[in-house]
């Protein structure tokens, strides 16, 4: 789990972040939305300890990160995994190396169990068949997958993606999506989401938190959503008039189900 | 301005030194920066002292015109020149060109594209894992090249001379030997030492605090060339100032 315990951040005078609280629970898709410019990427950037606050805390199983030393950190950004918007790839390496670097650097397992976890995680996110690829030579949609794997190879904790939909078709988007739903349960992992992609929303958001010029504008569920009240969470979710059709009629949807659950009133 | 950037090179340098994560893959890195940055401008080295050592010699004899200069000195002249300032100074402002500005594009390439963000969430201290083992390399292999290019550079000498038909083989390596003071090849290597630091630091530098895109990349890399030949000068002057009283 991951506290977040108002955070504040200003760059050059500017608050980017005011007072920003929530927490993270294990085992769910934890998603951040909001407009470009809202303050998600710099929230997630204090959350890994990119961006130092500077008021708050960002407590990890309890343990206040924030106020750590760099040693202590370590420890901590060793049981971090993490998508990056453009998925950050180490360019000289193989698709292969990629997702061998942090098993290298971090771990004295022997290279048979290296090769086996490497094998494993590339298997997990169906990319056996370009092993041997530079991250040049493969589609957007697969550097995603190397980057998942690459991220889950030390079997982390938390793990962190940012926009993992960015700059995909809708249907690649689905495939990413459900991989990290998929490996969030498996794992138990703290899965923190930054995206502005609906459909990620309405799809694996387990919890969702709404940033609006840096504040916490609404905090809840995908199924609280449709029957949100908040204004300019329903601008921003519900921005075209055929997501505000599908909502309206997902509204009905939802309460003619729950009609149908509830027993016959006794005459 | 001046003192921001010097204090911030300085905490850079400072960050450098911690426990390596994995010693097998810092000495692979290692190894990989030496192949890099000595085979990778073992080309041009070569190219470059070679000619200098040619020009010299040709320059040198049209300057002796008297009749009463033996021949050999000119010989004296080019070895004397090319071990003091021509293999050392000038290789290594082509090497800030060839190394410094690749240095500084690597590493300004990945703190674009978020590769040096994913390293530190890692865990990894990516100046110990990304600046210190190039320092190490350019100090390593420099040197080396700085020794390669003033052999290079007197057989080019040489064969300037023969083809020109200013001096033969004899009489140059007659010259060649004649007062040799081998202090000359001390201070040369000092030079190359301080130049490589110079090289690869500089270079790390821009390059890992690079703020932009594309663009700022290409800046990056051209600043870092910049001010690596204006400090390579100064050093250079000072170090003959101290050593060669």
């Amino acid at each position: 789990m991951i506290e977040v315990i108002n955070v504040s951040k200003a760059f050059g005078g500017k608050m980017i972040l005011e007072n920003v609280s929530a927490i993270m629970e294990a085992g769910k898709t934890n998603l951040i939305i909001g407009t470009s410019g809202s303050g998600k990427t710099v929230l997630m950037k204090c959350m890994v300890g990119l961006n130092t606050v500077d008021r708050g805390q960002v407590k990890y199983g309890g343990e206040d990160f924030t106020a750590m030393s760099d040693r202590e950190r370590k420890a901590i950004r060793e049981q971090i995994g993490m998508l990056f918007q453009g998925t950050a790839l180490f360019d000289s390496m193989t698709v292969e190396q990629n997702v061998f670097f942090p098993l290298d650097m971090f771990t004295n397992l022997s290279y048979k169990e290296k090769r086996r976890r490497v094998e494993s995680c590339l298997d997990r996110v169906n990319l056996m068949e370009a092993y041997k690829k530079y991250p040049a030579e493969i589609s957007g949609g697969m550097k995603k997958r190397v980057g998942i794997a690459r991220a889950i190879v030390l079997n982390p904790k938390y793990l962190f993606c940012d926009e993992p939909n960015s700059g995909l078709d809708p249907q690649t988007s689905m495939v990413i999506d459900k991989l990290i739903k998929e490996i969030t349960i498996e794992y138990q992992i703290t899965t923190v989401i930054n995206t502005h992609d609906m459909n990620s929303v309405m799809e694996i958001g387990d919890h969702i938190l709404y940033l609006y010029n840096g504040h916490k504008q609404w905090e809840g569920t995908k199924r609280d959503i449709i029957f949100s009240k908040d204004d300019k969470l329903n601008h921003f979710i519900f921005a075209s008039e055929f997501l505000q059709d599908a909502k309206e009629m997902r509204q009905i949807e939802i309460m003619e189900n729950r009609q149908a659950q509830e027993p016959p009133l006794a005459d | 301005m001046f003192f921001y950037h010097f204090g911030k090179y300085l905490l850079m340098l400072k960050g450098m030194w911690s426990r390596p994560e994995s010693l097998k893959m810092y000495w692979k890195e290692l190894m990989h920066q030496c192949v890099e940055i000595g085979f990778g401008s073992l080309g041009i080295v070569m190219i470059i002292s070679i000619f200098l050592g040619g020009v010299t010699t040709v320059q040198t004899a049209y300057q002796l015109v008297s009749p009463w200069i033996p021949k050999t000195t000119i010989s004296m002249v080019v070895r004397d020149t090319l071990i003091l300032e021509l293999a050392p100074t000038m290789v290594c402002i082509v090497l800030a060109g060839v190394v410094g500005s690749k240095i500084a594009s690597e590493l300004g390439n990945m703190r674009v594209s978020e590769q040096i963000d994913a390293l530190e969430i890692m865990g990894i201290n990516t100046k110990a894992y990304l600046i210190l083992p190039k320092i190490l390399a350019a100090l390593l292999v420099i040197p080396c090249l700085v020794i390669i290019a003033g052999f290079l550079g007197i057989t080019g000498g040489l064969l300037a001379g023969e083809l020109a038909g200013i001096l033969g083989k004899e009489q140059f390596l007659q010259g060649l030997v004649k007062n040799f003071n081998s202090f000359n090849v001390f201070f040369a290597l000092i030079k190359s030492y301080t130049f490589a630091f110079i090289i690869s630091s500089i270079s790390a530098y821009f390059g890992y605090y690079v703020e932009g895109g594309a663009l700022e990349i290409g800046r990056a890399s051209t600043t870092s060339v910049v001010v690596s030949c204006i400090l390579i000068l100064f050093a250079d002057y000072g170090l003959a100032a101290i050593l060669l009283q």
